[in-house]
């Protein structure tokens, strides 16, 4: 049997858990004091799953920057093609918060959407 | 122009705290409600802090800065809070009037009933931590980096240290990794890290970003930009480790060393401000030592979690909103609260000993020192044991509380101060 060991970031608590395997299959999770943890440690030892913001650029808006993020969260080892993604994107003013910028972003199925509104200048 | 020159509560400052104030104070019945805010936009430094983990508490999400501030800006505008934006208050006497400058407006006055103070933090600057060396350009503070890379599209360099294992620093570090920039080090001089532990796994860890503990700058090298810095490690009072020096190339140096209580126009008026905290002396409802004027959020002390703030604001603008409408002022007997055994600071500072009639109250504190063990946080009078519960652990990076309630009001009537303890099970 083999341990890992991953501080939480469910929440800002930050509780330390011990994650028992069998080859790839988690046995236990320990050290969680909530649910949210014990899906965190199941998740972090098998596959690590990340939120990832950023920024794409905005014509004609009150700031040259639009905030934009992975309404769920996406594989880790794809947040660097994640951000290539967001990077190639132009908008234009006006956003409103929570608009679709990125669909099903490189078929993860999860949608990059807007943070904010972004009036137009 | 501005329709009216009297309000029942203004709030300054239009982040967190200020923006819950002013909801609050509207749905507790006040008429007029302004929030003077001296950007473009109203939303605070949440405009910038793009990244998500905010709203956990309040909202049950996970969500980015500007959308949680976004949620609070249009509950504020459809239940009818004005905004004033790109004003600057200049003074506030005691008496509730304040001076104001726009470009609009030029130069006018307002009245307020009651204020809410909300003007937040501000950044630890390399002035105040005092580091040795030349003075090229290319030392900025972890914000200023942050407003420019998320909000006005600039990178301040391509090679950075910062120094500072602050949620901001850390939260930058990841921002540049993302944007290609290289991030060669976290220096820390204190042996624990400062902020979080999930901003360490997600900033620093994932992106293989070093932290170094009890180490920090000896001197900043370059003379017109900088270019390398010479770190040190040190010893548990600070003293440099002799032979441990290391020179870093890099372009640019950010600080994360902390923030500050915003407090000048406190001071102007007449706000008595704690020096433990920075921030104004309050009580249970956040009023300061004037009388109808309360403060809310990281203006009283640094929180790091904006949800705590958003309820603060909540408390802050209730009791503005009362205080507008009753006109007289009812005289409260305070128990005062200490902060006792490893503990460093309690908010609020004093308690109307007939508070917890109402309801429950939350006090709110740092500890002094990490303690990585079982902790009892504890309450008591001169003679009794108010309330104690337990804790995992206890560390100056996270605020803890703890809730007095209705059930404890005569052991708090009764006391002539309360004093709030953080030891070791095993000590107790």
């Amino acid at each position: 049997m083999e341990e890992k060991n991953f501080i939480c970031t469910a929440c800002p608590m930050g509780c330390k858990l011990i994650v028992r395997m069998e080859g790839d299959k988690v046995i236990k999770v320990l050290g969680h004091r909530c649910r949210r943890g014990e899906i965190y440690g199941r998740q972090e030892a098998v596959a690590p799953q990340r939120m990832v913001a950023s920024t794409v650029r905005v014509r004609g808006g009150l700031h040259p920057l639009l905030p934009v993020y992975t309404k769920g969260s996406i594989p880790k080892r794809r947040i660097g093609d994640v951000l290539a993604a967001i990077r190639a994107v132009e908008v234009k003013a006006p956003v409103k918060a929570t608009q679709v910028i990125i669909p099903n972003v490189i078929g993860t199925g999860v949608d990059v959407i807007a943070s904010r509104d972004m009036p137009e200048k | 122009m501005l329709t009216k020159e009297t309000y029942d509560v203004i709030v300054i400052g239009s982040g967190p705290g200020g923006l819950a104030a002013a909801i609050e104070a509207k749905k507790a019945g006040a008429q007029d409600v302004l929030v003077i805010e001296r950007d473009v936009e109203p939303g605070g430094i949440l405009l910038q802090c793009i990244h998500n983990g905010f709203g956990l508490q309040n909202f049950k999400e996970d969500l980015p800065g500007p959308e949680y501030a976004q949620r609070y800006i249009n509950e504020a505008r459809a239940i009818g809070v004005e905004f004033l934006l790109d004003t600057m208050v200049i003074d506030v006497t005691p008496q509730r009037r304040l001076y104001l400058s726009s470009q609009r407006h030029g130069y006018f006055t307002l009245d307020a009933r009651a204020i809410v103070l909300a003007m937040g933090c501000r950044e630890r600057t390399r002035a105040q931590i005092r580091i040795p060396g030349m003075r090229p350009s290319g030392v900025f503070t972890a914000g200023t980096a942050q407003r420019w890379v998320n909000v006005e599209g600039y990178m301040p360099g391509k090679n950075f240290v910062i120094l500072g294992s602050g949620d901001i620093g850390m939260i930058m570090a990841r921002r540049l990794t993302f944007e290609g920039a290289k991030v060669s080090r976290v220096l820390e001089i204190q042996s624990y890290l400062s902020g979080l532990s999930r901003n360490y796994v997600q900033c620093l860890q994932d992106w293989d970003i070093p932290l170094q503990l009890q180490h920090t700058i000896k001197r900043i090298m370059g003379k017109n930009r900088v270019e390398a810095i010479e770190t040190v490690a040190v010893d548990d009072h600070w003293n440099f480790v002799p032979g441990s020096e290391e020179i870093i190339p890099c372009d640019t140096l950010l600080l994360s060393v902390g923030l500050i209580p915003e407090n000048e126009l406190s001071k102007k008026a007449g706000v008595l401000l704690d020096p433990i905290t920075g921030g104004p002396y309050v009580d249970e409802r956040f009023q300061t030592s004037v009388p109808g004027i309360f403060a809310a959020g990281n203006v009283v002390h640094v929180y790091d979690l904006v949800d705590y703030v958003s309820i603060a604001g909540d408390t802050a603008g209730m009791h503005a909103a009362r205080y507008a409408a009753a006109e007289t002022q009812h005289e409260a007997d305070y128990v005062p609260l200490k902060a006792g055994k490893n503990v460093r600071y309690v908010v609020p500072h004093k308690l109307d000993r007939k508070a917890l009639e109402n309801g429950n109250i939350q006090l709110q504190l740092r500890v002094t020192r990490p303690i990585e063990e079982d902790v009892w946080l504890e309450v008591r009078s001169e003679s009794k044991s108010v309330v104690r519960r337990s804790e995992r652990y206890a560390r100056p990076g996270e605020m803890v509380t703890i809730m007095l309630k209705p059930s404890m009001a005569e052991e708090v009537r009764q006391a002539a101060s309360l004093t709030v303890d953080v030891y070791p099970k095993a000590e107790a």
